[in-house]
């Protein structure tokens, strides 16, 4: 290049072509590279799926929990009896958000349960550390999580702890409590995961 | 050598420059004299990375990349296809023991400060070898589609969306979905058996021209390129690879094809350290095992990873953990630059470094066999102890090997 320079002499026309040629170039390849990365984001069939569940709640007894399929996820529905609910004010002082002030749930479930109806958890059984399950661990006080252990669920993986709301402790890997995702009850057993009122 | 076969070379060299290829990189490219059992990994990795090739390809002629199939088809192989089992094993050992050799590699690289000067670029590209090897890993662990694929990838994925502002759109575009699926399977069969590999071979000879340019390092840490005979302007202390190394080498080999064999043939689960006795159960997308914990060879990672729980800062504990553990790998290629050391090789360095050294090897075996167990409050506290001791090995470097008593180096190899 330097010797062709010296030889020929750098004019501003062979320069501006240079450049002219070099931005031309820089936006076919960017062009080219358009629909290979596009490509990659999820299609118009991964759009399209995703749709509410409807769930019989009727057999679900107190203390249970149901397992649901919502756009690949799980979604805990449990049952909380007096005794579970009674443990949730207990630990106001060793769980990070007590009061559901960071953006994990709709407005109609920021209430001291985390639920529309106060025993009916429903949460994403998805740990907001990296995406393990959670193991739902309703003994009280087993020896590996310690005599202050109320009831809750404990993730395998990392070992983040959350309430019986789904409310993370401190001083685990998890940031935030479990995400409650839109629900509604379209009767008194019948519930719709993934659809509420406003947008339904 | 016959008339006949000389013409057959002479018509080849005047087209393609395979009689000068040949010397330049075998029977005239000198290596020092010194080479001893540490020297061997290097020419194992390639051997194991022919294994993984060969074996991969006949892997791909049975195995189906859908999420449906994907666990039937991996039983398929080691039930009915003829000789399934041998070539399945041969590869799923071929991974752990490409990792054992790679780490032996390095740990050789450290010890006789192969890195430094004129070494930093070889040094880095083999740091781009060893990323490439972990991507290998990661995408082909999930091949199978078992419980540990699914939830080993979830983990890691979920990594990518806890990146401020970017993380989610991320994620979508590297899964092709809105969670791990079968759109994941599929892609990362595609990175696994043919983009990885591609780029794996391309770095292994930019590794190799790189480092035939330079000259190998040897114990002594000494160039031998500086002391060369006035008349052959051959080195004094070298010797020709072809044929001295290249029969060491073979004597390597048949000892690595000793242990490897006998991890096929009477251990391929190597006690579910190289197959995770989870990964039989097939994907369910809704139960977490009980346990779960990576393959051996990313245990040290991991246990860095869950090893933050507090947050500083302003980043959260999630996002340091990612940090620590994505800047515990990437800490490797800053070596060239931190080590200020007057000599290379662990022969002449003082007690400082090699305390320091014993201590890093120390502490990335205990990191590694936490990362194995299960997170209690005392192996949580055990992990956050060495993962400090892992990054002072690397942060305080420039200051403990100036300060470091040093021996002087010989002007001849030992």
């Amino acid at each position: 290049m330097a010797d062709i320079e010296k030889k020929e002499g750098m004019n501003s026309r062979r320069r501006f072509l240079l450049a002219a040629t070099s931005v031309a170039g820089g936006i076919a390849t960017v062009a080219v590279a358009t629909p290979f990365v596009m490509s990659m984001m999820p299609s118009e069939r991964a759009k399209a799926a995703g749709a509410p569940v409807e769930v019989d709640i009727s057999k679900v007894e107190p203390g249970m929990l149901l397992l649901v399929e919502w756009r690949g996820k799980v979604v805990w529905v449990l049952n909380r009896t007096q005794d579970m609910l009674a443990t949730l004010p207990k630990l106001n002082n060793q769980v990070a958000d007590p009061k559901s002030e960071k953006n994990q749930q709709p407005k109609y479930a920021q209430n001291e349960t985390r639920s529309i109806k106060p025993a009916i958890l429903v949460v994403e059984g998805v740990c907001t550390h990296l995406g393990c399950s959670p193991v739902f661990r309703k003994d009280v006080a087993p020896a590996d999580l310690g005599p202050d252990w109320l009831g809750g669920f404990f993730c395998p993986c990392h070992g983040s702890k959350f309430d019986l709301a789904g409310r993370v402790y401190k001083a685990v890997p998890a940031p935030t409590n479990l995400v409650v995702p839109p629900h509604m009850y379209l009767s008194d057993t019948r519930l719709l995961v993934g659809s509420d009122k406003e947008s339904a | 050598m016959s008339k006949r076969l000389e013409a057959m070379i002479g018509w080849i060299d005047a087209r393609f420059p395979l009689t000068a290829n040949w010397r330049a990189h075998l029977s005239e490219y000198y290596a020092p004299k010194n080479f001893n059992f540490w020297y061997y990994f290097g020419s194992l990795a390639m051997l194991v990375l022919v294994n993984q090739l060969l074996t991969g390809i006949f892997l791909t002629m049975n195995y189906k990349p859908d999420a449906s199939m994907a666990f039937a088809s991996v039983e398929y192989i080691m039930r009915d296809v003829n000789y399934g089992w041998i070539i399945r094993y041969m590869h799923s050992t071929g991974a752990s023991m490409f990792f054992v050799v790679v780490y032996l590699h390095m740990f050789r690289g450290m010890m006789y400060g192969s890195y430094r000067k004129p070494r930093e670029l070889l040094w880095v590209i083999g740091m781009g070898i060893f990323f490439v090897l972990m991507m290998l890993a990661f995408t082909g662990y999930i091949l199978p589609w078992g419980q540990m694929s699914y939830w080993g990838a979830q983990v890691i994925i979920s990594m990518i969306g806890a990146i401020p502002v970017v993380g989610q759109t991320l994620s979508n575009w590297i899964l092709g979905d809105f969670m791990l699926s079968d759109a994941a399977l599929n892609r990362f069969f595609a990175y696994h058996v043919v983009t990885l590999p591609g780029l794996l071979i391309v770095l292994v000879i930019v590794h190799i021209l790189a480092l035939h340019e330079v000259g190998s390092n040897n114990p002594d840490g000494i160039e031998i390129k500086a002391n060369k005979d006035p008349v052959t302007h051959i080195p004094v202390d070298g010797i020709p690879f072809h044929p001295y190394y290249s029969v060491k080498d073979i004597f390597g080999v048949v000892v690595f094809l000793i242990v490897f064999t006998g991890i096929i043939f009477f251990m391929p689960e190597m006690g579910g350290y190289f197959l995770e006795y989870n990964n039989f159960i097939p994907a369910n997308t809704l139960q977490t095992p009980d346990h779960i914990a990576p393959v051996w060879y990313f245990t040290p990672y991991y246990s860095m990873l869950r090893a933050v729980t507090v947050n500083f800062l302003w980043i959260d504990a999630k996002l340091w953990g990612i940090v620590l553990m994505g800047g515990s790998v990437a800490i490797f290629a800053l070596l060239p630059w931190l080590d200020r050391s007057p000599v290379k090789s662990i022969r002449y360095k003082g007690p400082i470094f090699k305390f320091a050294l014993t201590l890093f090897v120390i502490s990335v075996l205990v990191l590694g066999w936490l990362g194995t167990k299960s997170p209690t409050p005392l192996y949580t506290l055990l992990a956050q102890i060495f993962t400090v001791i892992y990054f002072a090995f690397f942060i305080l470097m420039p200051w403990y090997s100036k300060i470091d008593k040093t021996k002087p180096e010989p002007t001849r190899v030992r």
